[in-house]
């Protein structure tokens, strides 16, 4: 199988803290990988790097062969890497209709247009609104963003990354903080992704974990700790240590 | 086959309403009409006031210009007076030496001129907080101002006197009493108005204000957020660039004060006073501005900036959410009233 995304002895220090530290990952093409760990074990951090938000104190990313390490975050979204974030980043001024408006129609390469008015292109209205649809958000795609009870924001939040139709997803804990009731939303919108988009997930719920992923990286202070398939990871004594020890411990 | 015909339905009603409801924001709703109507009218109304009228009216369009910075970019700037100033003196140089006569052209080339000059500093101001882009602002303007202050071809402290105006398109001459004067500024400010509407409604426009909210985000999901920046910057220096010109051309003198801190701080003044973030607020402002400025320097001549700094304090203390939360119902009625008067042309129509 191809790698999409690989990493070599990626490193991020911040200060004296090492919160990545020569991580080697591989990613395989439409794969449902999961990134579990401690808090604080750095999961966010390679996100971060992975995206562009942080830049690496050392070593490099690929993707599908290609150093992007030293690219731009835009950049890499237009290479087709998306992402959520675990603590919501929306626009708060904004309604959940011109928000994933904004995506499309960058997507689309209109997003610098300044001659036409906002909804002008039917293609970015019709696929702004298809996502909308899919999230359960259309009926409140009017409403400012900030209004939104929870639930709805971090929908948007999903929702917003999906609208970028990326060939890689990095969803740092989508399900964090919201009902049961409307995970299912969530979970079942990544599950009925296209097969070749590749997946890389953050979760904690383990239950969820071993439901979605065909693949499990540890992660323990800011090192890879284990890799393998899921049954493999659940049988690993060290990875047993780390999360039953952990809580044997507290 | 049934429900999918049902759900294409559905989807269709979807996008109908998404559409109608991204057509809305860029309506033109009753007030704005007004608005311009009356500043239409002004030019018959108020013969006599055409002098301050005019000043009003190029304050308006310097103050738009902040408000495409900071009201859609969130761009904060204590020095804009530095692209007021430029295009003052460009505007000047051009008809002095005779490089461009006609003064529409010469207006034009002076706002590219100041689009280069606002092209080239952007770069000053992308990186940091706001603390360091009101320094950097400020030391930008008080440089060009030191510049202007030296050379000798801009007249030192001086100024530049000795500038003759050619007729605009070699027909309307300007009078001493300005009436030709405030109907060019006029007619410049409505038509850089409505680029400035059309350029806040597009794609563009939503993207900075995307990036004014959320940075990190709007770069997450492909916006080049450090392009809009300078793309914004560029297009606000521009348009205080033909404000300046506009000065010049309307006065045939440009002196060191178009570059001076204060008018940097009048301008922000303006903005919080008419607020930001729906273009009307730096025209709305001007106006109170000047007809404050007038009314408290009559008042008490001395202690005519005592009290603008007071009323400054009043609106920043008592917060413009609070204002704009009373005035939110006049709001709301104007938009039903927008959408009735629309739905009701269409009806006909
Ligand atoms: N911007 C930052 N500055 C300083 N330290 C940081 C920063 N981001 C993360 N860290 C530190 O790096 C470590 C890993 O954090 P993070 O990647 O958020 O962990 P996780 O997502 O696995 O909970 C933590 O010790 C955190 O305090
Ligand atoms: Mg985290």
């Amino acid at each position: 199988m191809a790698l999409v995304l690989q990493t070599v002895d990626l490193q991020k220090r911040f200060g004296g803290i090492v919160a990545t530290n020569d991580v080697s990952l591989s990613i395989e093409k439409g794969a449902r990988h999961a990134l579990i760990g401690p808090n604080g074990a750095g999961k966010t951090t390679v996100i971060n790097l992975l995206t562009g938000v942080l830049r690496p104190t050392g070593g490099r990313i690929l993707l599908e062969g290609e150093d992007i390490t030293d690219l731009e975050a835009h950049k890499r979204v237009h290479l087709g890497i998306a992402r959520t974030f675990q603590i919501n980043q929306l626009f708060p001024d904004l309604t959940p209709l011109e928000t994933i408006g904004l995506a499309v129609s960058e997507r689309l390469g209109m997003g610098g247009q300044w001659w036409r008015l906002v909804g002008s292109k039917s293609a970015v209205v019709e696929q702004a609104v298809e996502v909308l649809d899919r999230f359960h958000l259309a009926d409140v795609m009017h409403e400012r963003t900030a209004t939104l009870p929870y639930g709805k924001q971090r929908l948007v939040e999903i929702a917003l990354a999906i609208a970028c139709r990326p060939n890689v997803l990095l969803l740092d804990e989508p399900a964090a903080g919201v009902p049961e009731a409307e995970r299912h939303d969530i979970l079942a919108a990544v599950a009925a992704l296209p097969k070749d988009v590749t997946v890389l997930l953050i979760e904690h719920d383990m239950d969820l974990v071993f439901s979605f992923a065909d693949r499990i990286s540890v992660l323990v202070n800011g090192e890879l700790f284990v890799e393998g398939a899921p049954e493999d990871v659940a049988r690993d004594p060290r990875v047993k240590a780390v999360y039953l020890g952990e809580e044997a411990d507290a | 086959m049934m429900a999918a015909e049902e759900s294409g339905d559905a989807s269709r009603t979807l996008v109908a309403q998404a559409n109608a409801a991204l057509a809305a924001r860029a309506r033109w709703s009753p007030l704005e009409i007004a608005f311009w109507l009356a500043a239409a009218a002004s030019i018959f109304l108020f013969p006599t006031k055409h002098l301050i009228l005019t000043e009003i009216a190029i304050l308006g369009l310097f103050a738009l210009s902040l408000d495409l910075l900071l009201g859609y970019a969130g761009i904060v700037s204590l020095g804009h007076a530095a692209f007021f100033g430029f295009g003052a003196y460009a505007a000047g140089l051009l008809a002095k030496y005779h490089v461009v006569n006609e003064p529409v052209l010469a207006l034009l080339a002076s706002g590219i001129a100041t689009m280069l000059l606002g092209f080239v500093t952007s770069f000053l101001v992308l990186r940091g907080s706001d603390l360091t882009r009101l320094m950097v602002t400020l030391g930008v303007a008080l440089v060009l101002r030191e510049i202007a202050n030296r050379l000798e071809i801009t007249g030192g402290a001086d100024g530049l006197q000795g500038i003759v105006m050619d007729p605009i398109l070699g027909r309307f001459s300007f009078d001493i009493y300005g009436h030709v004067a405030y109907v060019y500024s006029l007619i410049m400010l409505f038509a850089l108005f409505l680029v400035a509407r059309r350029i806040v409604n597009s794609p563009f426009g939503l993207s900075l204000r995307s990036l004014k909210g959320n940075p990190l985000r709007a770069a997450a999901i492909g916006i080049h957020v450090n392009g809009r920046l300078v793309a914004i910057y560029t297009i606000a220096a521009g348009y205080a660039g033909i404000a300046g010109a506009l000065l010049t051309q309307t006065t045939q003198f440009a002196s060191l004060s178009v570059l001076d801190f204060e008018r940097s701080a009048d301008v922000l003044l303006i903005l919080i006073i008419g607020g930001t973030g729906y273009l009307y607020g730096g025209l709305i402002g001007a106006v109170l501005f000047k007809l404050m400025q007038d009314w408290l320097a009559n008042l008490t001549p001395q202690y005519w900036q005592f009290w603008i700094g007071l009323i400054l304090v009043i609106i920043v203390l008592v917060g413009r959410d609070r204002i704009t939360r009373t005035t939110d119902p006049i709001r709301a009625l104007v938009q039903r009233a927008t959408d009735r008067v629309w739905s009701g042309v269409r009806g006909s129509g």
